[in-house]
């Protein structure tokens, strides 16, 4: 086995409306260049599994960043800073498009990138990457993990959610990948089939895989939803994705 | 959020957080991913002061039939606490 090593640390970086918040970020020692990655993260926050994962991106040879959505509710435990943004409706879709352009822009700083960069969320960081996708041409690949309220219904909609993503799919920049459980409420698989229509109608290139005996969050190993099999199937399908279209 | 359920309303007491006792200001029901019960979603029950910080929180994650039990069990004592106060009201 040859060297191995990586770095990670916080950073500052520069997020929707020029306005300072913090990512975390993780990369490959060595030269480079290296595919970037921006990891967004779940509703359950900015948290280890986020850090770990983003860890996990560098091991397999990615500059990774994963930038804190929940930066601007303060201080604290990522689960009472959670707690604190579901009770106020969630952050706003304008401001997590803003903060995720803000985290390529950083990638795309590092001069160690290879000019690829691709974006990867779970659960309600899932919704935002699909919509991120539909609202950048900033990225390469992009990958939504059980994204739940891609589609949604009138009454769900509130002024910081005021569209729902699938009316974006026609503007959808780049190639997609979408994991799901076939045992999911959020999404249900009736609503991925809805969110797979809309993509085939504007002709997108998307690849979706859908696991039986998976329901939520089926990678998050310390959580009882976790599904080993589906878990590690679904990995192979992210390295597999990211390595055709991020030139690794 | 992987749902959108969630209710907020005034609550008026004290709660005891990780500091100690604290005043609260607001009750926080939601039905989404806890952060530690062994469950998909949970019925998660935050008892809040946000001048206080995100850190001034009790918070409780409990299963649905739980939280109906608790529920009825809130509408029992409630009804028994009216009853008591009524009782005191024609005792002065």
């Amino acid at each position: 086995m040859g060297y191995e090593g990586l770095h990670a640390e916080t950073i500052s970086i520069k997020g929707h409306n020029g306005e300072t918040i913090s990512a975390y970020v993780a990369r490959p020692l060595g030269k480079g260049p290296f595919p970037g990655m921006v990891l967004i993260h779940h509703a359950p926050g900015w948290d280890e599994w986020y850090c770990e994962t983003t860890r996990k991106f560098a091991h397999h040879g990615y500059l990774a960043i994963s930038h804190n959505l929940y930066h601007r509710a303060g201080e604290g435990k990522p689960d009472d800073i959670a707690a604190k943004v579901r009770a106020e409706g969630g952050v706003p879709d304008a401001q997590v498009i803003g903060d995720t352009e803000g985290a390529v822009a950083w990638l795309r700083a590092q001069k160690d990138l290879n000019g690829k960069v691709g974006v990867i969320g779970t659960c309600s960081g899932g919704r935002h990457t699909f919509l991120f996708a539909c609202h950048t041409k900033s990225i390469n690949a992009a990958a939504e993990l059980w994204g739940g309220r891609v589609v949604m219904k009138k009454e769900e909609l509130t002024p910081k959610l005021p569209t729902a993503p699938i009316e974006f799919t026609k503007n959808l920049s780049c190639p997609l990948l979408g994991l799901f459980g076939n045992e999911d409420a959020a999404p249900t698989p009736e609503q991925v089939n809805q969110h797979e229509a809309e993509l085939k109608k504007h002709g997108k290139e998307y690849e979706f895989h859908r696991y039986d005996g998976a329901g939520h969050g089926f990678f998050y190993y310390d959580r009882p939803n976790y599904r080993v099999e589906q878990a590690l199937d679904g990995w192979k399908k992210v390295w597999a994705f990211f390595g055709k279209h991020l030139g690794k | 959020m992987c749902t959108s359920i969630v209710e907020i309303v005034k609550a008026e007491g004290t709660g005891k957080g990780e500091e100690g006792w604290f005043d609260l200001t607001t009750a926080v029901v939601s039905y989404d991913h806890p952060h530690h019960a062994l469950l998909e979603d949970a019925i998660n029950i935050d008892f809040v002061n946000p001048s206080l910080g995100p850190s001034a929180r009790v918070a409780v994650e409990i299963t649905l039939d739980s939280a109906r039990e608790l529920s009825a069990a809130l509408e029992r004592a409630i009804a028994a606490a009216d009853e008591v106060e009524r009782e005191r009201l024609r005792g002065t």
